[in-house]
C-alpha cells in the first residue's frame, strides 16, 4: 500500500538548512495498523505530511497504492487526498461554522455528490462513531473527544484506503484517548490501513506495529504482540 | 458552475462572517448609492438650469438706456442717453437678419390695478406686438398686444393667469375693463409665462399708449432684438454693430462700456452651458472617486477575507478541494455579495431620488433629479469585477500553496 524509498526532506529557513528526513525507507502493507513514534524533531510529522501529500519531498520515491507520488499537480494531489486518504488531526481541524453533519459531509462535496446523498451518508458515519444525536451541533458545542470522532467520521466517509492521524489523542484525556483508539481499531478491522503519529507509548502500544524515527531515519520497527488488548 | 449547493455554501459563509460581509456590502452599497445620488443631483441642477433658459429667448440682445462714462464730441461724461422709437427703426433699416424686435418703456410710478372692489399692485409692461415672440409668452385666451393697439393707441391689456385668477376667479376676463392707475383698459387676452422671474405677475399694454399717457415722448427704456440663425460669434458681432449704430446716432464714444448697455443673452446662455459642463465634470470626478474608494474598500476586505480563511482553505484542501474549487468558493462569495449590495445601493439611491423628486416644491433650480440607470449598472459591474479581481489573486495564492502551510497558517 505504502512504499517509501530513501525519502529526503530538507527545510530551509534563510541561511539555515534543516535536514529533517535523511532517507526513510519503509513499506506498509494494506490493512496494517501502524504507529510512528519518535521524539519531537525526529521527523515523524513531516513523514506523515509527505504520506498525506500535504507536503512534498526532495528526493526518493513514494508509492501510494502502486502510484508514484512525485511532483503532482495540486489538482491531482487533491484527487488522491480525496479518494485514497483520510486525515485526523491533533487539533481536529473541523470547520467552525459548519455543524457536525456538514463537516462529515464535506469530502463528498468535493466528490460532487448531491446534498441529499451526502447528508444520508454523513448521518450513517456519524452514527458509526456514536454521534447521531449531535449531528446538528456546532464544533464549539462539543467536547474534544466528540470533535475527534466527528473528524474520524469525516476521514472515513470518502472510504479511503488509508487513514493518517497526526497525534489524534494529543489534545484528549486518557479515557477519551482509549475510546478514539478503539474506534481506530474497529476501522482497521474493516481493512483500512491506519497510520498514527504519536509520542505516547501507551497509544503506540495499542497499534500492531511501531515505527520509531530518530534524527530523520528509521531507528527500529517493533511488532507489537497481538495478545495486547484494551483495558 | 452556479447551483443550489454553492448558493447554500455561500449563505453559510456569509452568515458565519456577518461583520465582514456587512462591511463588504456596505462599502459597495454606499459607493453605488453615493454615485446615484451625485449623478441624480447633478442632473437635477442641469435640468433646473436648462429649464430656466427654455422659457426665455436665448438668442435675444437687450439694449438699455444708460449714461456715458467717456467725454466725447464736446459732451462731458455722465450724459444720459435715451433710446428712442427711432432707434428701433434705424436698427431694422441698417442691420440685416433681425428676426423680432420690440421696445419697452418702464412706467416711472407704481401701478395699481382695480376691478370692481378688488385692487392690487402689479407690474405693467409696455411692449410692442413682437415682444410675445421674444419672451416666448404663451397665450391662454384671447390675443396679445397687436399692431392696431399700437397704431391707434388703444387701451388694451393682456393679463397673466395669476392676475386673471385674482380679479376674475369665476368669470371670463376677456372684454372686461380694469383700471390701471384710474385709466380703464380692456382685457384682450390672458397669458401664461412661468419662469424664474415675475413674468406671470404682470400686465402687458401697448407701448404707444403708455408713452402717450405718461408723457414719455418717444423715449424707451429697453430695446430687444433677436436674430435669425444666431450663434455666439454672430451675437457678439451684432452687439458691436448695435453699439456703433447707437454711438453714431447719439454722439458718444463707441468704446464707451456704458451709454447704451447691451445685454447679450446668447453670451449668457453660453456661460451657463459652461457652468453646466463644469457641474457635470465635477459630478463625474466625485463619482469616479467614490467608485475608486469602493474598489479599494472591497479589495481590502477580500484580502482580509482570504487571509482569515487560509486555515479553512488548508482543511478543505486536505479533504480534497481542488485549487479551482477554492478560488471559485472565494469569488462566488465576493460576486454574490457585491451584486446584492450593488443592487441594494442602486435601489436605495433611486428610491431617494424619487422621494426627493416627488416632494420638492416646483422650482427652477433643481428639476427631475434622475440618474442614468445604465451608468449605475456599469458602476456596479465595475465594482463586482474589482471585488472578483481583488479576491482572485489572494485566493489563487491560497489555493496553490501546500496544504500543510495553509493548515499551519495562523
Amino acid at each position: 500500500m505504502i512504499r517509501l524509498n530513501n525519502i529526503q526532506k530538507t527545510y530551509s529557513t534563510g541561511q539555515n538548512k534543516l535536514h529533517v528526513l535523511k532517507g526513510v525507507t519503509v513499506n506498509i502493507g494494506e490493512g496494517e495498523f501502524v504507529s510512528i513514534m519518535g521524539s519531537s524533531g525526529s521527523g515523524k510529522s513531516t513523514m506523515l505530511n509527505i504520506l498525506g501529500i500535504l507536503d512534498n519531498y526532495d528526493d526518493g520515491e513514494y508509492h501510494l497504492n502502486n502510484t508514484l507520488v512525485k511532483g503532482l499537480s495540486e489538482r491531482k494531489a487533491a484527487h488522491y487526498r480525496n479518494h485514497l486518504i483520510g486525515f485526523v488531526f491533533q487539533q481536529f481541524n473541523l470547520i467552525s461554522y459548519k455543524n457536525a453533519l456538514e463537516n462529515v459531509a464535506l469530502p463528498l462535496f468535493y466528490q460532487g455528490l448531491s446534498r441529499k446523498k451526502r447528508n444520508v451518508k454523513a448521518m450513517e458515519y456519524l452514527d458509526m462513531v456514536g454521534l447521531k444525536p449531535w449531528a446538528e451541533h456546532m464544533p464549539n458545542e462539543m467536547s474534544g473527544g466528540q470533535k475527534q470522532r466527528v473528524a474520524i467520521a469525516r476521514a472515513l466517509i470518502s472510504q479511503p484506503k488509508i487513514i493518517l492521524a497526526d497525534e489524534p489523542t494529543g489534545a484528549l484525556d486518557s479515557v477519551t484517548s482509549i475510546e478514539i483508539m478503539d474506534i481506530f481499531k474497529t476501522v482497521n478491522d474493516q481493512g483500512i490501513t491506519m497510520l498514527i503519529v504519536t509520542h505516547e507509548h501507551d497509544i503506540a502500544d495499542l497499534t500492531k506495529k511501531k515505527i520509531v524515527l530518530k534524527d530523520g531515519l528509521i531507528h527500529e520497527v517493533i511488532e507489537n504482540r497481538p495478545h495486547i488488548t484494551l483495558n | 458552475m452556479f447551483s443550489v449547493e454553492i448558493f447554500q455554501e455561500i449563505l453559510l459563509t456569509i452568515n458565519q462572517n456577518k461583520l465582514r460581509s456587512f462591511l463588504t456590502c456596505f462599502s459597495v452599497a454606499w459607493g453605488i448609492f453615493m454615485l446615484i445620488v451625485l449623478l441624480g443631483s447633478g442632473n437635477g441642477l442641469q435640468n433646473g438650469m436648462t429649464a430656466s433658459f427654455k422659457d426665455a429667448m436665448n438668442n435675444s440682445l437687450w439694449m438699455m438706456s444708460d449714461a456715458t462714462t467717456l467725454d466725447y464730441g464736446g459732451f462731458k461724461k455722465g450724459r444720459k442717453i435715451d433710446i428712442q422709437n427711432e432707434d428701433q427703426t434705424a436698427i431694422l433699416q441698417n442691420i440685416d437678419n433681425i428676426e423680432y424686435s420690440s421696445t419697452r418703456y418702464t412706467i416711472p410710478t407704481s401701478t395699481t390695478i382695480v376691478y370692481k372692489e378688488k385692487y392690487g399692485t402689479y407690474e405693467v409692461r409696455t411692449v410692442m406686438p413682437k415682444y410675445k415672440e421674444i419672451e416666448l409668452i404663451k397665450m391662454i385666451k384671447g390675443r396679445f398686444v397687436n399692431d392696431r393697439d399700437q397704431s391707434e393707441f388703444r387701451k388694451s391689456g393682456v393679463i397673466s393667469t395669476e392676475i386673471k385668477d385674482f380679479y376674475f376667479p369665476h368669470e371670463d376676463a376677456i372684454g372686461k375693463y380694469i383700471k390701471i392707475n384710474n385709466i380703464a383698459f380692456q382685457v384682450v387676452g390672458v397669458f401664461e409665462d412661468k419662469d424664474n422671474w415675475d413674468n406671470n405677475r404682470c400686465v402687458y399694454i401697448p407701448i404707444s399708449t403708455a408713452q402717450q399717457i405718461f408723457n414719455a415722448g418717444h423715449n424707451v427704456t429697453l430695446l430687444a432684438v433677436t436674430l435669425h440663425d444666431m450663434n455666439l460669434e454672430k451675437s457678439k458681432d451684432l452687439a458691436v454693430k448695435l453699439k456703433d449704430l447707437f454711438a453714431k446716432r447719439h454722439n458718444f464714444d463707441k468704446n464707451d462700456p456704458r451709454a447704451v448697455y447691451i445685454n447679450n443673452n446668447f453670451e449668457n446662455l453660453d456661460r451657463n452651458l459652461q457652468i453646466i459642463r463644469g457641474i457635470s465634470i465635477f459630478v463625474w470626478f466625485i463619482g469616479i472617486g467614490t467608485i475608486i474608494a469602493g474598489i479599494v474598500g472591497i479589495s481590502n476586505i477580500m484580502l482580509i477575507s482570504v487571509k482569515e480563511r487560509t486555515q479553512e482553505i488548508g482543511i478543505r484542501k486536505a479533504l480534497g478541494a481542488k485549487p479551482w474549487s477554492v478560488i471559485t468558493m472565494v469569488l462566488q462569495e465576493s460576486i454574490f455579495l457585491t451584486t446584492m449590495a450593488g443592487y441594494f445601493g442602486l435601489v436605495l439611491g433611486i428610491g431617494l431620488l424619487e422621494i426627493v423628486n416627488k416632494n420638492i416644491p416646483e422650482n427652477k433650480v433643481f428639476v427631475n433629479p434622475s440618474a442614468d440607470i445604465g451608468i449605475a449598472i456599469w458602476a456596479t459591474i465595475i465594482l463586482i469585477v474589482a471585488g472578483a479581481v481583488a479576491g482572485f489573486f489572494p485566493a489563487r495564492q491560497a489555493a496553490m500553496i501546500k496544504p500543510i502551510e495553509a493548515l499551519r497558517y495562523e
